[in-house]
């Protein structure tokens, strides 16, 4: 069988857990500095603006400087025009205007009327125009989806497990956003709605990497008494890393389908989840599970708890309706 | 040796085959579905926006403009009762903010003015609100002699809701005069619309048929004033200037002898000259008051005023009593056309802003289909042959499941007509890549539990008992994510967030019960010694 990991590894993973904290914490660090100081290259669903994508009907290759240099004679403040995916083909960013939402639609009509001019057989495959209302709106109801998703998973969490696994769930969990944050800063993708999306699945997905672990970590804490922590998240990171890294896997054959054949509109949203199951396979693995040893497992407690409701033990088989 | 009670097999099997039949659709040429029997659902998937091509507005009633009418409304009902009752006077009636000012002119009035104010600030029936709920439109307030009627935030937000619901049935006559575009029409909060077209690909036409207010109205015309009295401003009180079409200004009588609300039809016709025209009809008290206008100012010029602008004023030759009529100086057919739909809709009570538009043409529609569905296919490919070459017959297993998952998918997303975003494609392909989590996870299990020494049905029932509960857990986690984007996102997110769900629980269908099924089946007659995973 083709196995990415051999059966009963013994890796040391808590060896490297200072490592690694050093790691998270620089990785987090720059990436709140790189927020605050080159800042995200927010699409015009946070920004407003309108947006442009063309192509020519003859499928003939556009001259992005003649079209750059005709755009910016307008007088329409920043104006971006980059290639969309193949040479036919371009985007054409232009800041928020200043006024209200028809002078948003004024500068379309002027892009439009010097894109016919300027590109020969020019065909319009995708108008966006924002007003300056909406984005802040679009900003806003981001910004609160993310806190819910956070809060919700907080709450779940704490329902399922002890708080100590709890906290270090949530800590991974924000430490996956920074650095999908990060991510966007560092390589100045279009961080816009879909990319929304993606950072709310990423914190889906992250946290169901940890959940697999804790889940073993909690029932081996019960089946080894005798087990020193480290040692016991050792053991039971090894036992789920096959499983680990083979989800991993799978989910990333798909995305980098999708991000190769998906098209130009979807790639921020792929190269965002891609990157999210990277960091996401790291932190639970380097990051939540290690953090348990700072906060003191309280063991007799978990003992104690077996008879309670408890999700590893016997009840697990009652959940199953099909079952016999 | 394990057996499934009878039932459970059906249910298993029925899921499945249900789900197949749901999806069955999408992949029959449009005369086969029309020939599936009925007992069958033959609907297929609700492409988005985004994949169909098309125009996504989202349109805002501009709120200060309904308030403005409803207070000019307010200030006339308080001078019609300074009119109307002989002992009450009312002295600097005014609007300031959001309120009507006055003051009774003598002490003794303000009790009457109190008890005749009253029907103004009575409570009313929330329009399009809740059956039962009553708003308190018009606060009234007294200070010594100066009255001061306010209007409640609630009034406005009544007032606004009712305005919106008015305007979309405009909107949607407008844009979809003969109901047959498939358009979305929606309201959002209490002052917006969101339109979506399909297929459509000039959002400027759209839009022209949208922004225009089309009020339409018939007014006396003065012709006894010079232009010299117009550019001095020296008109009376009771007219106005207005622009004429194609060049020129007249005076027009304020109150308007018959208005487009009283319009009951109107098509495209051409005029005895053959130019295009609009023909139109008045209803009965329409008719009456145009008749009887006509019938005594033969001779005179009258003045069709569309959107504060005069098309034109033709002279009476006879009297109109059959409340018909036409509106010439229209220009071409199309335009003609397009007038005749917009005043058949009847005028937008009140104007609407694009605050959003979004357009995507039939040619990026089409591309996006395309490489979702590559990206899919590979996506799907590159999962099953990993899984076979990971895990063998137990692969080929998980990959029927996985098969049967994307079937399923499609089935839920056709069944319901939730609409497939690109985004929602994506959620697709990611959930192919997750949905072989819960396998991985139960047959990492299985092989641990055979490692520790079980045989082969103690090893799948441990495995799959064990690892239950981490892949509810994981599967979960996910889902409140997909639950949040769903109610917090909008349009294309919400698309991604219903596949993701939706691909959530057939995957934990699909992996769990129904690998569960195959596996135990072929224990029962292969027997083996060892599984080999």
């Amino acid at each position: 069988m083709l196995r990415l990991i051999p059966d009963n590894t013994k890796i040391g993973f808590m060896a490297a857990r200072k490592f690694c904290y050093g790691l998270s914490i620089l990785g987090i660090v720059a990436s709140i500095a790189l927020f605050f100081s080159v800042g995200l290259n927010y699409g015009i669903d946070f920004e407003g603006g309108l947006a442009v994508e063309i192509g020519t009907t003859n499928d003939s290759a556009i001259d992005i400087g003649h079209v750059r240099g005709s755009l910016s004679d307008l007088g329409l403040g920043d104006v971006s025009v980059q290639e969309y995916g193949r040479p036919s083909e371009a985007l054409i960013r232009v800041e928020r205007q200043p006024g209200d939402d028809a002078a948003q639609k004024a500068a379309l009509d002027l892009v439009r009327a010097t894109l016919e001019k300027t590109v020969p057989d020019v065909s319009f495959r995708q108008e966006n125009v924002i007003g300056p209302k909406v984005s802040g709106e679009l900003k806003r109801d981001g910004i609160i989806a993310i806190s819910v998703a956070l809060a919700a998973v907080l709450i779940y969490i704490w329902f399922r497990f002890e708080w100590q696994f709890g906290l270090g769930a949530v800590i991974a969990l924000f430490h996956d956003v920074i650095l999908t944050i990060g991510f966007f800063a560092i390589t100045q993708l279009e961080f816009n709605l879909s990319v929304i999306a993606a950072l709310l699945t990423i914190v889906g997905y992250s946290l169901n990497d940890t959940v697999v672990v804790y889940d073993r970590i909690r029932e081996n804490i019960r089946k080894f008494r005798k087990m020193e922590v480290p040692e016991l998240i050792d053991f039971s990171l090894n036992q789920t890393l096959s499983r680990t890294t083979m989800t991993s896997f799978t989910t990333l054959l798909a995305l980098l389908g999708l991000y190769i054949f998906g098209g130009e509109v979807i790639r921020g949203f792929t190269a965002a989840m891609i990157w999210g199951i990277f960091v996401g396979t790291y932190s639970s693995i380097f990051v939540a599970s290690p953090l348990l040893t700072l906060m003191k497992l309280d063991r007799e407690h978990m003992f104690n708890d077996v008879q309670d409701n408890d999700p590893t033990v016997d009840k697990s088989r009652s959940v199953d309706p099909f079952a016999n | 040796m394990s057996t499934y009670p009878r039932w459970k097999l059906l249910l298993i099997l029925g899921v499945c085959l249900f789900g197949f039949t749901a999806a069955l659709p999408n992949f029959l040429s449009e005369q086969q579905r029309a020939e599936l029997p009925d007992f069958l659902p033959s609907k297929t998937l609700n492409l988005g926006l985004d994949l169909r091509g098309g125009v996504h507005l989202l349109l805002e009633a501009k709120t200060d403009d309904i308030i403005e009418g409803r207070l000019e409304n307010l200030a006339g009902q308080v001078r019609d009762i300074r009119r109307n009752e002989k002992d009450i006077n009312f002295t600097g009636v005014r609007i300031e903010g959001r309120s009507v000012i006055f003051s009774v002119s003598d002490e003794a009035m303000i009790e009457k003015a109190r008890v005749a104010l009253l029907p103004l600030t009575q409570a009313s029936a929330g329009l399009g609100g809740m059956m039962g709920a009553t708003v308190q439109e018009v606060a009234i307030e007294r200070e010594g002699r100066k009255f001061t009627l306010t209007l409640t935030d609630e009034g406005i937000s009544m007032q606004a809701r009712d305005a919106i619901s008015r305007a979309l049935e405009v909107v949607r006559k407008r844009v979809d005069p003969d109901g047959t575009r498939e358009i979305t029409l929606q309201p959002q909060g209490d002052n917006r619309i969101v339109l979506q077209v399909p297929g459509e690909s000039d959002p400027q036409r759209l839009l022209s048929v949208i922004s225009t207010a089309a009020k339409l109205s018939f007014h006396d015309v003065n012709t006894n004033i010079s232009p010299d009295d117009i550019a001095r401003g020296r008109i009376r009180s009771s007219e106005k200037v207005l622009p004429v079409r194609g060049g020129g200004e007249m005076v027009i009588e304020k109150r308007a002898i018959v208005s487009g609300d009283d319009l009951v039809d109107a098509k495209a016709a051409f005029d005895q000259n053959g130019q295009p025209a609009v023909a139109f009809a008045f209803n009965t008290s329409g008719a009456r008051r145009f008749g009887n206008h006509t019938r005594e100012n033969v001779g005179r010029p009258f003045a069709i005023v569309l959107d504060n602008e005069i098309i034109s004023a033709p002279r009476i030759i006879t009297a109109i009593l059959g409340g018909s009529g036409q509106i010439t100086g229209i220009g071409g057919v199309e335009e003609a056309q397009e007038l005749a739909t917009l005043l058949k809709a009847g005028a937008l009570p009140v104007p609407l802003e694009v605050m959003e538009q979004r357009t995507v043409g039939p040619d990026l529609g089409a591309d996006s289909i395309a490489a979702g569905e590559v990206a899919a296919v590979i996506g799907f490919l590159a999962v099953v042959a990993y899984m076979f070459f990971g895990y063998g017959w137990f692969g080929i297993i998980s990959n029927i499941a996985l098969f049967t998952n994307v079937l399923l998918i499609l089935g839920a997303l056709s069944l319901f007509q939730a609409t497939l975003t690109l985004p929602g494609i994506a959620g697709i392909v990611l959930t192919i890549g997750m949905a072989v989590d819960a396998n991985v996870i139960i047959f990492e299990r299985i092989r641990e539990e055979q490692m520790a020494g079980r045989k082969p049905f103690a090893a799948l029932s441990e495995g799959y008992g064990q690892a239950m509960s981490t892949v509810i857990d994981a599967n979960i986690t996910t889902f409140i994510a997909a639950f949040v984007l769903y109610f917090l996102g909008s349009g294309p997110v919400q698309g991604f967030a219903v596949t993701l769900g939706i691909g959530i629980i057939t995957s934990v269908f699909s992996a769990v019960v129904l690998t569960r099924l195959i596996l135990t089946t072929w224990l029962n007659r292969a027997r083996p010694e060892k599984i080999n995973i």
